[in-house]
């Protein structure tokens, strides 16, 4: 092969010498798997929406507007707060600015923390009235598991994601990760955000307590 | 020419935005947010409520997809090879539904 040819080769996106979505392997890969997430959570919120509707004596309202809203409203606010805080840490990272980015960085995990505390005083709120995982006060013993089940696995993830901002922080801080990682885990906040606007009005919008 | 390796890395770091685009953004989100609370006090029946609901978190989520996750910056061949394939996925789960509302019937006649 010629030296023309090879250039050629290497320029054609579907040839191996370019990226045909014009990103790097890492940021592909986290837009991968945050779509076979969006699966996971569309079958939880599925199932739930199937069972609440199948039940005649499904829970409907019992979430009053203090804790429960309040509280869930806040974290809401919180989280996207963090969402914020985790753009300045990526377009501080985009100009070189090491430092700026890892003290976004920290801010947006401390955002991760807030929401984390309130989501578990909330927890804690509705197993002192008698919530457990396969039973309850109010009706379908399904509910328990449904909220629970839901709203665990989404504090699971922004735990997860709490740790990964910080092994990127700390990563970045030290040189030993681009830019490009911090973009990365950015994707990876920001979807976890994605998640609880549908988590949010589906299990505690659907069932407030009137007064 | 660059290595495939620089080419990839220099694509990574593409970025779009501004603080100003991002505060609006973010103030967008926090209002429609609010917009959601009140409208889970106007009592409304169930499924219009649902509507309403889902319809405003589509909204948000769009936002938070388009601006946050920089997709309305990327090449167009990403937001075509995601997102219609996850649309269409997501109205496939949506088959089974129906069914819940024949259980519900089933239930109260028993």
């Amino acid at each position: 092969m010629t030296e023309s040819h090879t250039e050629v080769a290497l320029d054609s996106p579907w040839s191996g010498g370019g990226s045909p979505y014009a990103m790097g392997s890492k940021k592909l890969g986290m837009w991968l798997f945050i779509i076979s997430d969006v699966m996971t959570f569309t079958a939880l919120l599925m199932a739930y929406s199937y069972s609440r509707v199948s039940n005649p004596d499904w829970p409907a309202h019992v979430f009053p507007i203090f804790p429960a809203v309040i509280f869930s409203t806040t974290m809401t606010v919180v989280l996207l707060a963090s969402s914020l805080t985790m753009v300045m840490a990526v377009a501080a990272a985009h100009r070189g600015a090491r430092g700026a980015a890892v003290k976004w960085l920290l801010a947006t995990m401390a955002g991760g923390l807030i929401f984390c505390g309130l989501h578990a005083t909330e927890w804690f709120h509705l197993i002192e009235e008698g919530v457990r995982l396969f039973s309850n006060p109010w009706g379908s013993p399904l509910f328990g598991a449904a909220f629970f089940g839901i709203t665990g696995l989404h504090m699971t993830h922004v735990m997860c994601g709490v740790i990964y901002l910080g092994v990127i922080a700390w990563g970045y801080g030290t040189s030993r990760f681009k830019d490009e990682d911090v973009e990365v885990s950015g994707l990876y906040w920001h979807f976890v955000d994605l998640v609880w606007m549908f988590v949010f009005p589906m299990i505690y919008l659907m069932s407030v307590k009137y007064s | 020419m660059d290595t495939h390796e620089e080419v990839a890395t220099s694509y990574g770091t593409h970025h779009g935005g501004s603080v100003k685009l991002f505060m609006a953004v973010w103030s967008s989100l926090v209002a429609i947010t609010l917009a959601e609370v009140y409208l889970a006090y106007l009592h409304f029946p169930a499924v219009t409520m649902l509507l309403m609901l889902i319809g405003l978190s589509v909204l948000k989520a769009g936002l938070i997809m388009a601006y946050f996750m920089h997709l309305r910056f990327e090449k167009f061949t990403l937001f075509l090879t995601l997102i219609p394939a996850t649309v269409f996925c997501i109205g496939m789960m949506t088959v089974i539904f129906p069914d819940s509302l024949r259980l519900f019937e089933v239930r109260i006649h028993h």
